[in-house]
């Protein structure tokens, strides 16, 4: 083969760039359309809803009259059913994530348990919910309430924590784990002083995402029964109850609730176009609530990621 | 007549192999290791040395399918390292490691050292510091990062953090310290530090040391194993290895002709 003359090598070069190009302006097209329709969702609820965002949104309950509603015991609800959340699915999901990776033998019964884990991940929530209403909520008798709806959702987000604890250890180079065994540490202590730290950004970034993802879910929450319309909002720890006695520290969790989600749904489903705006400005707030905790994940993640470098 | 004074044990490797699954790595190894005497193993890639050197400290049980048959001895308490009666653990806590990638901790170089002390149990403040300090001082580097010991050890320059490795594995005083091609990560100035600081160590410590090459093999060694396809050809004085070997496979090794 006779070698390509300086003209042919432009020439073969131009055509490359002209498909490299072709590529980049697709991606920019694709990669827009996604933002333009996000930007558009938010605008509309912020232009919707403008004419409620007042201190008075946040702090006043549900009401049968659309300027008056609010969504105190909504966001104060969410909160609450997130906290119970992230307190029972973070040691569980870590701890099993792990077990997998540092404990477990590689037989059988781990690849069941893994692709069982990957499944549980696909189940749809509404079934979480059923699942819940016949454990949590009749069996063990927790009731329609905070903790109730705190475990269904630990359950439903357990196996993303799971999953991004695994790959976050799987991360961490095999050298330092033998760097750890070699100077004679047990496993645990492995896991302890390096494992976990260093696993620790990207367990987070799992965590958030579950919880962003709970946060946001309806489905099985109404399936346990969460109120739709409730006037009080669950009892402080050590605060004066209404029969005279003193509300204990986890008085709270068998308390009835309500969430954003929830309350989003019911204000669309009612007839009155009033309540509409009440929607939508709810809808920013969740909106607000989740692209926040995303934004606090990126910085803890940053801020951690800093100092480990192998 | 001559007379020839013989070191005393540290260790001895007898009929030793070992398997990847049904794949068998070591065949049939025999061999002492000479206490306060630095030992090479050399061999061209996939020898077997580094399986070998791995074997003493129980590192294959950290991964499934690895077996071994046969027995390292160790003395002077003539402990079988491989017996499953042994825990890895205990075995490790005698015996040091340093690895080919330098693989310090992503903390701060202080806790580095401190690491192996802590696993055992010490937490006092002023053994720690002292014991950091003597090993740091060990390694030869001590001048260099007594000012910032709290820094992080991955702003530590390749060669540097080997040796804050090396420090690392003194801190705990092991009696056999392995040297999986330590400096094969490094640029030669560093890779003479390092030479020179196993040359110091042999006063205090047993050294097995992996290499693949053959000039720090006849350098830092008093004794050298040529290996081959998961034997040991051949093993004796370095400088009767690499000056007359006995056997047709290392000499073909150590000339270049192979490998």
């Amino acid at each position: 083969m006779k070698p390509l003359t300086t003209e042919q090598i432009r020439a073969v070069i131009a055509r490359g760039k002209l498909k490299d190009n072709i590529f980049k302006v697709m991606g920019i097209f694709c990669l827009s359309l996604a933002l333009v329709v996000i930007v558009a969702l938010i605008a509309d609820m912020v232009i919707k809803g403008s004419e409620r965002f007042t201190v008075d949104f946040f702090l006043n309950f549900a009401s049968r009259h659309a300027n008056k509603a609010g969504i105190l015991s909504a966001w104060v609800g969410s909160l609450l059913v997130m906290f119970v959340t992230a307190l029972a699915a973070v040691p569980l999901g870590v701890a099993a994530g792990l077990y997998l990776e540092e404990y477990a033998k590689r037989n059988w019964i781990t690849n069941i348990i893994e692709i069982n884990i990957s499944n549980l991940a696909a189940v749809p929530s509404i079934v979480y919910g059923l699942l819940a209403l016949g454990i949590f909520v009749y069996q063990f008798g927790f009731g329609q309430s905070i903790l109730s709806a705190g475990l269904t959702l630990a359950l439903l987000i357990l196996p993303i924590i799971i999953v991004s604890t695994r790959e976050a250890i799987r991360a961490i180079p095999a050298m330092i784990r033998e760097g750890s065994m070699a100077v004679g540490a047990t496993r645990w202590q492995t896991c302890r002083y390096h494992i976990i730290p260093y696993a620790m950004p990207g367990i987070l970034t799992g965590v958030i995402i579950g919880l962003a993802r709970a946060i946001g879910e309806t489905a099985p929450i109404i399936t346990i029964g969460a109120l739709t319309f409730i006037a009080f909002l669950p009892p402080a720890p050590f605060s004066e109850l209404g029969d005279g006695g003193t509300a204990g520290l986890f008085d709270w969790v068998m308390a009835p609730f309500t969430v954003m989600p929830i309350q989003i749904f019911n204000w669309t489903s009612r007839p009155d176009p009033a309540f509409e705006v009440n929607a939508a400005a709810a809808g920013f707030v969740l909106m607000a609530m989740v692209l926040s905790m995303n934004a606090v994940a990126i910085y803890l993640r940053y801020k951690m990621r800093k100092n480990i470098k192998w | 007549m001559q007379i020839q004074e013989t070191p005393a044990l540290k260790a001895e490797a007898r009929n030793l192999n070992f398997f990847y699954g049904e794949n068998k790595a070591l065949k049939n190894i025999n061999m002492p290791i000479y206490d306060k005497k630095v030992t090479a193993l050399i061999g061209p890639s996939g020898c077997g040395k580094s399986t070998y050197l791995r074997s003493f400290n129980r590192m294959h049980d950290l991964y499934p399918g690895n077996r071994y048959e046969g027995e390292i001895r160790f003395f002077p308490d003539n402990t079988n390292l491989l017996s499953a009666d042994v825990d890895p653990i205990e075995v490790r806590m005698r015996i040091g490691m340093v690895f080919q990638k330098p693989n310090p901790f992503p903390k701060s170089i202080f806790e580095n050292v401190a690491y192996g002390l802590r696993v055992r149990g010490e937490n006092n403040r002023r053994v720690l510091d002292d014991k950091v300090e003597h090993a740091l001082k060990g390694a030869a580097i001590w001048d260099e990062v007594k000012d910032r010991l709290s820094e992080l050890a991955s702003n530590l320059s390749g060669g540097q953090q080997q040796r804050l490795c090396i420090a690392r594995a003194l801190a705990t005083d092991p009696e056999l310290l392995l040297f999986d091609e330590p400096t094969s990560a490094l640029d030669p100035i560093a890779t003479g530090a390092i030479e020179e600081l196993v040359h110091e160590l042999k006063k205090r410590v047993t050294i097995l040391i992996v290499t693949h090459n053959m000039q720090q093999a006849a350098r830092v060694s008093d004794y050298t194993a040529y290996m081959f396809l998961g034997e040991m050809i051949e093993f004796g004085k370095t400088d009767e290895i690499f000056i007359k070997p006995q056997d047709k496979r290392t000499e073909d090794y150590i000339t270049g002709r192979m490998g």
